[in-house]
Parts: structure tokens; C-alpha cells; sequence
């Protein structure tokens, strides 16, 4: 009998999702093109993203600048392909650290439940009557503008709603035998939660992070577009468009079209993607 | 719902001022000037920024009731009178987005559910899915290019209220209107869709047609009607995405409205004026859901509240 390496498992598994879900298929490939793109951005992008050339502003897409250049005479291709370095590190940093303490929180309160219940899902609600990108906004108030703060402002937002859907799954699992037996054997809250519950709310503490992903690209653009999130000089996508929209439109359109296409198109991924593995890891668990 | 607000009002007042730097540093920095301690402090006592925090606290919170959300740093005048100038403006955009989103919604998820797994199906739900994807920001960016380009029109810059001139308020706020409403729309899509579809399926649908009903009846009578319960849900609790559209959009049509206001506030670190608009926006979201609530336990009879 031939052995089965971790390796080949994984892989066989991810064959079985892309001939399952073509459409989440197509997102995860699109997501690995992306994260090729940002990780080998400097041998892929024919112009430095940050060097100003007075000589080349606002130049209509051509054979040298294929998507044209900016005010600065930067380069929109380089521009859009480093702007996915900014994209996908805020935006995996943020789901990741938004859906774990989410999860944290939702499996603490569960399992301890009564008052130290109560009171984490207080604090949750108070947090959920926050329109999300309001909270991001006050937490940009707070902590100014940059790209390790809007990460914050990113997270905190997600932090509640994954709470919330962790701590429902954690609910049932705290009167399952084993962690009733883990109890028994003399185990400490700690052990607990991080031995025999984490591993049992990975699916939804899955759902959440793939579903953030989509959702904390767009809030950065949109911080970044309206001046509140990465700042000048960096490559994000939201920063390009701002702007361009009035002052830009006639002299140079195509200023506005790129770097919109390349926020929509990795959101689109991002979601097909999440929604697929939403459907695979759990049909029951609807979240709009 | 009080409580609640009263949480969100302690959280956004002190978490303002956790961090050091304020307004009146800003200011000084702003002008390149040379400030002297002694113009600082006086600036601080003018705002009341030199008392103590619970102070300036209760200060804030007491004068909310008489709807006093106190002075704004930046321009001085009263925060309520701030908002007050720009509410109607917000007001009319956010209903006209719901309207885009409701006319939208409600027939395309339909159409969807009654061609289910047909290209029109298809169609629809990949419209649902990029109104999710792309961002109303850029949306209303490429709708000014285009009437620019090939127009060369703009949308009116100053605000006609609609009883004025009907024509030239829509004008304005149309197209706002339908970039924030398409992203609002694609949620309530597939919500319609899946609510129809699930409603079909139930036995009350296979009598009506059993005992011969017309298929328009049974259609509109029985399933419409039922279908829509969680798209009202829906909408309502999407609200969250009509502020945001709202605050984005607002910023790319120039519209001197709520949105913009918030932004500039941020930006000038007017903590005044940042705390009333996030009790407010809080407030509004909380009380759509409540509405909301109301709305399903007065259609559906089998909801009731404690």
C-alpha cells in the first residue's frame, strides 16, 4: 500500500473543490495570480511605482506604459501591481486578526458562559451598532492615518461578527462528552478551549476569515480613497482614485478605470471563493 | 436601546481622547506659526478641552437630550446646526438609494427564482455578485467619466431642494442614488431569490394551484407576499452599507452632505462634531432595525415580541 503524504492529500483535496465549485475555483485562481503579482512585484513591473518622471505625466496608455502614467508621470501598470502588495497585506492581516480574537472572544464566552458571557456579548453588541466602515472611521480618528492603522481599523469592525458566529458553534460543543471529560480529567479553561474547542469551530472561524477578506479590500480602498487610509506615496488602489474622478477625468480617464478594475476584480474573487467555501464547509451557515 | 446609545457615546467620547495631539495642536501646526504655550492653553480653555474628561463628559451627554450636541471645534458653531444644514440632503440620497435598491431587488430576484438554473438566472445572480464586488466609490467615478466624455455634462454641484425644482434636485442626486443603490441591491437580490425559491417549495403553494388557482394569484397572493418578509429584513439591516455608500459617494459627487462632513471632521480632528455624527449614525442604524422588528411582527402574525 502507498503511502500518502500530507502534500498529496492537500492537493487531492483542492482538485476535488475546483471540479465541485468551478466558480470558487476560478476565485482561488485569480487570488493565487494576485499573490504571485504582489510577491514577485519587483521583477514583474516594468517602472519603479514611486519614481516621479515630470517628463512622462498623465500619458495615455502606450506600448512603454501600458496603462498609461498618473500626475507624476508614474507608471499605473507598476502602480496597480504593487498596490496589490498593500491590498492583500491589509487585507489578510486584518481578517486574520479580526477572526481570531473573534474567535477567542466567541469560544471564551461560550465556555465560560454566565456572567463573563454576559458581558463580552454586551460589548459585542455595542460594537455591532456601528455601521462597519463607521467604526473603521473612528478608529482612523483615534489613531491617525497609516497602514498599520487602518489594519486596526479594519479589524476591529470584524471582531464582533465573528464572535458572534463562533460563540453559537462553541455553545453546543461546551455539553459535548469530550470537553465534559477533558473537564473531568482536570484540565484548565485554557487547555480547553485551545485543544478541544478551536479544532471544532475551524469551519465557521473558515467562513468568517474567507468572508472578511472581500470586505477588508474594499473598506481599505475606501479609507484610502477618502484620504483616511494608506497615505502618499504608497501603491493602493484606493489612493490612485482619489481624485481622479473631477480633477483628472477629461485629460486622463484611464487614471479612474484601472486601479477600479483591480479592486473589483479581487473582491469578485475573494467572495466567489468564500462563497464556495462557505458551501463546502457548511451548507447550513447563511451569512448576507 | 437607550443603554446601548449611552455605551456608544461613553466609547466614542473617551476612546477621541486616548491618544495625545488634539484639534488645537492641528490648528497651530496648520498655520506654520510659532504658537506660544500661553495661545495654546487659552484655545484649549475657549473649547473647554483644559477640564477634566469626566467633565467635558457630562457636559456633552446632558445637553443631548435638548438636542445641544455642543459647539464644533473647528468652526465654532453648534454641532446640531452643522448637521442639521446638511441632513435633508442625506436624507433624500439614502431614501432614493433604498427606492434604486427595493426596484432593483425585489423583480430580479424574482425573475431568478422563477427561471431557476436558466441563463437569465445566471445572469442575475452574477449582477448580484459584482453590485458586492465593486465599489460604489469607483461606480460613481465612472458614471461622471462617462457623462464628461461623452456628454460633457456634470451633475449640478448645488443642492435644490426637491420641492423647489423636482427636476434639478434629481438631477443631482440620481446618480448617487443608483451607485450607492446597485451595491445596496445586490444583498436584497439574492436575498428575494433565495426567499421565493424556498417559498415555492412549501405545501400552501402546491394547494392553491392544486384547487385550480390562477397561476398569477398563487404567484403574487401567496408566495410574493410571503417572499418578502426577509428581503425587508434585509434591507433594513443592510442599512450598514447605505452609510458607507453614503460617506464614499458623497465625497466623489461633492455633495456637501453628511458623509462629506464626517470625513472632514476626521480629518480636523474636531471630536465634537466626530462623536455627535457616530451617536447619531449609531442611533439611526438602531432604530431601522427596530423598525424593521416592528414591520415583521406586524405582517407576519407568528412573530411576536415579549
Amino acid at each position: 500500500m502507498v503511502e500518502t503524504t500530507a502534500w498529496q492529500r492537500y492537493s487531492r483535496a483542492a482538485l476535488r473543490f475546483a471540479r465541485r465549485r468551478p466558480l470558487g475555483a476560478v476565485g482561488a485562481a485569480v487570488i493565487i495570480i494576485m499573490i504571485l503579482a504582489a510577491v514577485f512585484a519587483g521583477v514583474i513591473a516594468p517602472f519603479d511605482p514611486l519614481i516621479n518622471d515630470y517628463g512622462a505625466m498623465l500619458q495615455a496608455p502606450s506600448a512603454g506604459h501600458w496603462f498609461g502614467t498618473d500626475a507624476f508621470g508614474r507608471d499605473v501598470l507598476s502602480r496597480i501591481i504593487y498596490g496589490s502588495r498593500t491590498a492583500l497585506w491589509v487585507g489578510f492581516f486584518s481578517s486574520f486578526l479580526g477572526a481570531t480574537l473573534g474567535a477567542v472572544i466567541g469560544m471564551s464566552s461560550a465556555y465560560f458562559g454566565g456572567k463573563i458571557d454576559l458581558l463580552l456579548q454586551r460589548c459585542m453588541d455595542l460594537l455591532l451598532s456601528f455601521p462597519l466602515i463607521v467604526l473603521a472611521l473612528v478608529v482612523v480618528a483615534v489613531l491617525g492615518t497609516g497602514t498599520l492603522n487602518v489594519i486596526l481599523a479594519i479589524t476591529l469592525p470584524m471582531v464582533p461578527r465573528c464572535a458572534l458566529v463562533v460563540r453559537s458553534s462553541a455553545l453546543t460543543l461546551r455539553e459535548m462528552p469530550f470537553v465534559e471529560a477533558a473537564r473531568a480529567l482536570g484540565f484548565g479553561p485554557l487547555h480547553i478551549i485551545l485543544r478541544h474547542m478551536a479544532p471544532n469551530v475551524m469551519a465557521p472561524y473558515l467562513i468568517m476569515l474567507t468572508a472578511f477578506l472581500g470586505q477588508a479590500i474594499l473598506l481599505e480602498a475606501s479609507l484610502s480613497f477618502l484620504g483616511l487610509g494608506v497615505s502618499e506615496p504608497q501603491a493602493a488602489w484606493g489612493l490612485m482614485l482619489r481624485g481622479a474622478a473631477v480633477d483628472f477625468a477629461e485629460r486622463a480617464p484611464w487614471m479612474a478605470i484601472y486601479p477600479g478594475v483591480a479592486i473589483s476584480l479581487s473582491v469578485f474573487a475573494f467572495n466567489l471563493f468564500g462563497d464556495s467555501l462557505r458551501d463546502a464547509l457548511d451548507p447550513k451557515l447563511r451569512l448576507s | 436601546m437607550l443603554p446601548t446609545l449611552f455605551g456608544v457615546a461613553v466609547l466614542v467620547f473617551f476612546l477621541l481622547r486616548v491618544l495625545p495631539g488634539d484639534i488645537v495642536e492641528l490648528k497651530y501646526s496648520g498655520t506654520g506659526a510659532y504658537a506660544p504655550k500661553e495661545a495654546l492653553a487659552r484655545e484649549r480653555a475657549q473649547l473647554g478641552l483644559d477640564q477634566p474628561l469626566w467633565k467635558q463628559f457630562t457636559v456633552w451627554i446632558s445637553g443631548i437630550p435638548r438636542f445641544d450636541f455642543g459647539t464644533s471645534m473647528w468652526t465654532g458653531q453648534p454641532v446640531a446646526h452643522e448637521i442639521a444644514i446638511r441632513l435633508e440632503l442625506s436624507i433624500e440620497l439614502a431614501l432614493l438609494a433604498t427606492i434604486v435598491a427595493i426596484l432593483i431587488s425585489v423583480p430580479l430576484g424574482t425573475i431568478a427564482a422563477v427561471k431557476q438554473d436558466t441563463w437569465i438566472d445566471y445572469g442575475i445572480r452574477l449582477f448580484a455578485i459584482a453590485g458586492l464586488a465593486i465599489p460604489s466609490f469607483w461606480l460613481g467615478i465612472v458614471m461622471i467619466l462617462a457623462f464628461v466624455i461623452y456628454f460633457r455634462w456634470l451633475p449640478p454641484l448645488t443642492f435644490t431642494p426637491f420641492w423647489v425644482d423636482p427636476w434639478a434636485n434629481l438631477a443631482q442626486l440620481i446618480w448617487p442614488a443608483l451607485a450607492v443603490g446597485y451595491r445596496y441591491s445586490a444583498v436584497a437580490t439574492r436575498m428575494t431569490r433565495s426567499a421565493v425559491l424556498e417559498v415555492l417549495r412549501e405545501d400552501y403553494i402546491r394547494t392553491a394551484r392544486a384547487k385550480g388557482l390562477w397561476e398569477r394569484a398563487v404567484f403574487i397572493r401567496h408566495a410574493l407576499k410571503n417572499a418578502l418578509l426577509p428581503v425587508i429584513t434585509v434591507i433594513g439591516l443592510e442599512f450598514a452599507f447605505l452609510v458607507g455608500g453614503l460617506v464614499v459617494t458623497e465625497q466623489v459627487f461633492n455633495l456637501n452632505g453628511i458623509g462629506k462632513l464626517f470625513v472632514e471632521a476626521i480629518s480636523q480632528r474636531d471630536y465634537t462634531m466626530v462623536q455627535s455624527l457616530v451617536l447619531l449614525t449609531a442611533f439611526v442604524f438602531i432604530f431601522v432595525n427596530f423598525v424593521v422588528d416592528l414591520i415583521n411582527a406586524f405582517l407576519d402574525p407568528r412573530i411576536r415580541y415579549g
